[in-house]
């Protein structure tokens, strides 16, 4: 789910530029614990009307960022994350709409995580760096939208992880959004999603390099537990059939080496992946949003009924599932969907036939993409 | 599992029928064509459930709210018990493998169904029938190896169905060319449209 993967063409958006807002008012955290201040980084396409009515906001998932769409003057070949979605003429057009992007607290792409100086102590917060959750994030964009004089969003708008904060807006703040766009999504982890969790953050907490948390210090980077981690990811991104249409049981060399080397096509993509985010991305942070996905359950506070979770909600709803996606199955969809009937909310529900499994809320399919963007119509109907 | 729109007569007649402001579940709703005329015509709200990708981009395009989901799955995961005044099934009874699951299901979500279907003893229909051809008519437009329609029945048969089941008729209207018929129903009738609830 890397950028350059996902561009399938050049981004029409153009040229962005990240920003940064600092808040100096303490954030309580669902931990109990709160940051005295922070920092967020984000980023702004299209512009916002007089009447500040046309903002989306648009929550990233586990490995991305601020960085939604378009591409850096200094770094062209780094094209946004949901660039296909995005921009001039895209489903969520952005000659229409004030798009915002957000990296969440924690993150390791500029907002204050891990990685970032602890002001009481002058290193880096590293292992003591709050376990954040979607309710933290949520507030922290809230204020965000304060910042930007953003008192309503005409929608919120995210897959898989971000589609799960589009929930908690919709349920936190009612009154300040019009519209949430839930991709790919679920109402909470199952057994199997927390496992596979749990394996990547044992592949991560067991690396020798990975000192507790606090490998900065050492200048490292427990890299081997991070490839692992983006393997076991890999794997639950892809359906079956996808990965065997894409690499099969072909051999990269045309024969058995009977080597531990790499020999399957998958293997190498799996390697090749994995190289890549370990590369880039902070071990600290992988473990907290990992833990932030376990936690997230916003029927657990409600006896496990969902649709009184949900009961504050007042968006409307487009709720968009992918039959091939094992990770999150269009039967949690429905799930949603169910809670949402329940409170008669205006509610769209699709569930595309794709074959790319819980990936393809990031590739380009027709009817997924007419679909946004007339349901974008309708957004913009509203608010006009 | 697409409506036939031969004309709107058979709205007109669903219309008449749902009170004003209800909450009503349109299965099969096609690209919201009856829904919206509903909440046109009687202030109505609810969803329509749909299988067809296009239908239901149209559905969103048409601000109808909408839920994809192949009716031969039932009701069951997303919709509560009694939570719809009607459940409308309109023009796709004939078209479903399992009818009888469907109008149980029906009426465990809304207190009361609208169907309209096919009357396959329509005297066109007959009149082919008996000159050993499957029948082509203006409710039954399509040819029989390229036809969703697989369980036919004529007004008779749905009666009997309803009675021996304790489905209550509250109502019925049959139409030809869009005109509400008097006499010999099962033999003028082209369509037919039941209002109809769980037994009193």
């Amino acid at each position: 789910m890397d950028s350059a993967d996902i561009a399938s063409s050049k981004s029409t958006l153009g040229i962005v530029t990240p920003q940064r807002a600092r808040f100096s008012a303490p954030l309580p955290l669902s931990c109990g614990r709160s940051l005295a201040d922070y920092e967020l980084a984000y980023e702004t396409y299209g512009t916002l009307n007089d009447a500040r009515s046309n903002a989306v906001l648009v929550c990233h998932a586990l490995n991305a960022s601020h960085h939604v769409a378009g591409v850096y003057a200094d770094d062209p070949a780094n094209v946004g994350w949901w660039d296909n979605m995005i921009g001039p003429g895209k489903p969520l057009d952005t000659g229409r709409f004030f798009v915002v992007g957000v990296n969440n607290l924690g993150g390791c792409h500029g907002s204050t995580g891990p990685l970032s100086v602890n002001p009481t102590t002058g290193r880096p917060w590293g292992a003591d760096f709050p376990l954040v959750t979607v309710d933290d994030w949520v507030n922290a964009q809230a204020r965000l939208a304060d910042h930007l004089g953003i008192r309503q969003f005409a929608a919120v708008m995210g897959g898989s992880l971000g589609a799960m904060q589009c929930l908690q807006w919709s349920i936190a703040y009612p009154e300040r959004l019009r519209h949430a766009v839930v991709i790919a999504c679920a109402p909470n982890l199952s057994a199997q999603n927390i496992a596979f969790n749990e394996v990547a953050r044992q592949a991560i907490l067991t690396d020798p390099d990975f000192y507790g948390g606090d490998y900065y210090a050492h200048a490292v980077q427990p890299r081997r537990g991070l490839r692992v981690a983006r393997m076991v990811g890999h794997i639950t991104y892809l359906s079956d059939d996808e990965m065997a249409s894409k690499f099969g049981r072909t051999l990269k060399h045309g024969k058995l080496n009977y080597s531990f080397d790499t020999e399957f096509e998958i293997e190498s993509y799996l390697r090749y992946q994995a190289d890549k985010f370990s590369g880039y991305f902070d071990a600290n942070t992988y473990l907290r949003i990992t833990k932030a996905l376990d936690y997230f359950d916003p029927a657990h506070a409600h006896g496990d009924d969902l649709a009184r979770a949900l009961a504050p909600a007042r968006a409307g709803f487009l709720v968009v599932s992918f039959t091939t996606d094992w990770r999150f199955s269009p039967e949690r969809s429905r799930e949603i969907v169910h809670a949402l009937l329940k409170n008669k909310r205006d509610v769209a529900y699709a569930e595309i036939d794709a074959p790319h499994g819980h990936d393809a809320f990031l590739l380009d399919d027709v009817r997924y993409h007419r679909l946004v963007a007339a349901y974008f119509d309708r957004v913009a109907g509203g608010e006009a | 599992m697409s409506r036939i729109s031969i004309d709107r007569a058979d709205f007109a007649a669903i219309a008449q029928w749902v009170k004003p402001a209800a909450r009503v579940l349109d299965l099969g709703c096609g690209d919201g064509a009856l829904f919206r005329y509903l909440q046109q015509q009687r202030g109505i709200s609810g969803y329509g459930v749909e299988i067809d990708d296009d239908n239901v981009l149209a559905c969103v395009k048409n601000g109808v709210n909408v839920v994809q989901r192949n009716l031969e799955r039932g009701l069951h995961e997303l919709f509560e018990d009694q939570s719809f005044d009607y459940v409308i099934l309109s023009q796709t009874l004939q078209a479903m493998r399992n009818g009888e699951r469907l109008i149980r299901d029906m009426l465990r979500v809304g207190r009361e169904g609208i169907v309209t279907f096919p009357n396959f003893g329509y005297w066109r229909n007959r009149l082919q029938v008996i000159r050993g051809r499957m029948p082509l008519s203006e409710t039954l437009p399509y040819q029989w190896f390229d036809t969703p329609n697989i369980h036919l029945c004529t007004i008779a048969d749905f009666e009997r169905f309803c009675s021996e089941r304790g489905i209550r008729i509250l109502q019925r209207k049959v139409l030809t060319h869009g005109r509400p018929l008097r006499a010999l129903p099962n033999l003028l009738g082209a369509l037919a449209i039941y209002h109809f609830g769980a037994a009193g």
